[in-house]
């Protein structure tokens, strides 16, 4: 009979009163298994060099959160899959060789992923406090410390145990040092170029080549409605829009010649999708706002076009995304909503 | 800010250094902090130039502090400043060329430092000689031992050496020797210096 009683029972409490089953934890498990496909790709293209250097990765971003919470004496968060996704998302953006060119080297994920764990997250506050992305934060401190060892590229081998691979330019390198004709040597014609691309038979960071696999976990991100379809479609649209605009060159001259670019090639190069769908979108670190989000995706496509045709460096979506995260406060404060009722203050 | 009845000299120093430390505690002159640290031959040469500028001021003001009309005091302590900075400058151009090839525009900056004018305001003008020399030598020690700390761990991992002196010779963070290194170190440090603080404070009033 208590339990009877207990239904009619008027309980008082604090919104929210309906809860869904979403968690953190099990958003960001969700988010990991979406970067399975784009795992597996790179398992297949890169081998054993894959699991080293994604391992490493993940294993440390996880240890050093753990020793954080425990040496501070604070909640132990580890199981929340947040600092899991942080070393597998910085491991996907390293270049494949730095664990087969040179065992020395076997630092740098491990620093990457201390300096993403400790120093961007847990030094701001933890999960929800950081201004920058963690993963990308450890890899532009990689890419400044070591450039060198950080730009030297896999050629991609189906073969599982090749660690005598050679080493090759990314796309974009090619396109940046040489031009397009340099590109299409190397490829062949356009639609061998851009299915290789599709699929992700090309040199670049780990998890970054497979277009087709990282698509798939995005569907399902977006099927699943973990992320919206602003901060990506506005990304990549404005990229796809600049790459057409100043994108072309003049071939004879080498001047830029307008509305002649390659706004495909732009798209399905560099770490373009795997930016666009899974980092841009963190919580965290963009704005919550609709017309924010797309403002911010807007800015990250203008950034990285910047960078890839007129910068040092032959990609910029990390440095774009970095850069647009610090105005995500900012954009969120430009666009706040009207609080229902609210009435706007007169003077006087 | 009359100290000088209640404070013994080592409290001033004391104060420089750990309560009013310059860089850790007050966040000022943050600018030489970051761009001359790279090595610890610079953070020196910097760390002392400005103990002697600090030391030097507090003395002067000191001294005239009773022919300064109230109301013009501010560019009378200014000229004061920007003697001693000169005075530091050429002295270093002369006898530390090397390193004033590097570090010269720094220490003109000087001149423009707000703890030396700050402490110039506050205390020389209104405290004796003997105090406000050794308030200068606190102030100018604490930025001197912080400056060290800061380009002792940037050349140590920027470099791999200290001194000069080759220690480690694997790939260094290159990341540590660039402004934004400057940022991380600083930042680290005074987080640690706070950290210490407070548990040394702690210990402290628990065990009165």
């Amino acid at each position: 009979m208590a339990t009877e009683k207990k239904e009619h029972e008027l309980i008082v409490s604090v919104s929210p009163h309906v809860k869904g089953e979403e968690s953190i934890s099990r958003i960001m498990w969700t988010v990991n298994l979406a970067l399975l496909p784009a795992f597996i790709m790179s398992l297949y293209y890169f081998g054993p060099r894959a699991i080293f250097v994604t391992g490493l990765c993940i294993v440390t971003a996880v240890l050093s959160e753990y020793f954080y919470q425990k040496a501070l004496k604070k909640k132990i968060t580890v199981n929340d899959g947040s600092a899991f996704l942080t070393g597998l998302l910085l491991g996907m953006n390293l270049p494949p060789l730095l664990w087969s060119f040179n065992p020395f080297l076997i630092h740098v994920p491990i620093i990457g992923s201390f300096v993403a764990i400790v120093i961007t997250k847990q030094l701001f506050g933890g999960l929800g406090y950081n201004i920058f992305n963690p993963a990308l934060i450890g890899r532009a401190f990689l890419m400044v410390s070591w450039p060198r060892a950080m730009s030297i590229w896999d050629e991609p081998t189906a073969a599982f145990l090749a660690f005598d691979a050679r080493t090759t330019a990314t796309p974009l390198a090619i396109l940046k040092e040489d031009g397009i004709g340099k590109l299409m040597e190397v490829f062949g014609d356009k639609a061998t170029l851009y299915t290789q691309l599709l699929i992700g038979n090309r040199a670049g960071s780990l998890g970054e080549t497979s277009v087709i696999a990282l698509l798939l976990g995005a569907a399902f991100l977006l099927y699943k409605r973990y992320i919206t379809w602003h901060i990506p479609v506005s990304f990549l649209c404005s990229v796809a829009v600049l790459a057409w605009v100043f994108g072309g060159k003049n071939p004879e001259t080498g001047k830029m010649l307008l509305f002649a670019g390659d706004p495909a090639f732009h798209l399905l190069s560099g770490g373009l999708i795997l930016g666009a769908f899974f980092m841009a979108t963190d919580y965290v670190t963009c704005p919550s706002i609709r017309k924010g989000q797309i403002i911010f995706g807007l800015g990250c496509g203008a950034l990285t076009m910047l960078i890839r045709l007129k910068g040092a460096y032959p990609e910029g979506v990390m440095f774009a995304i970095l850069l647009m995260n610090c105005f995500a406060p900012l954009i969120d404060r430009g666009f706040k909503t009207k609080v229902f009722g609210a009435v706007k203050e007169t003077k006087g | 800010m009359k100290y000088h009845h209640e404070v013994s000299y080592w409290e001033l120093i004391k104060n420089g250094i750990i309560s009013e430390n310059i860089i850790f505690r007050l966040a000022l002159s943050l600018c030489p902090a970051l761009a001359v640290t790279s090595k610890v031959k610079y953070g020196l040469l910097m760390g002392i130039a400005v103990l002697f500028v600090h030391t030097m001021v507090g003395i002067t003001v000191s001294l005239i502090r009773r022919f300064i009309h109230q109301r013009i005091r501010l560019p009378i302590i200014m000229l004061v400043i920007a003697t001693w900075v000169t005075v530091t400058d050429l002295m270093m151009a002369a006898y530390a060329r090397e390193a004033y090839a590097v570090m010269g525009l720094y220490i003109q900056l000087i001149v423009a430092f707000a703890s030396i004018l700050a402490r110039a305001e506050m205390f020389g003008s209104k405290n004796p000689v003997m105090p406000s020399m050794f308030d200068g030598i606190g102030m100018g020690l604490g930025f001197l031992i912080a400056l060290v700390t800061i380009s002792f761990f940037r050349e140590l991992l920027g470099s791999g050496s200290v001194f000069g002196f080759q220690i480690v010779d694997t790939r260094p963070v290159f990341i540590m020797m660039l402004p934004t290194g400057g940022f991380f170190a600083v930042g680290i440090l005074m987080a640690c210096f706070n950290w210490i603080d407070r548990k040394y404070s702690k210990k402290k009033s628990s065990s009165h």
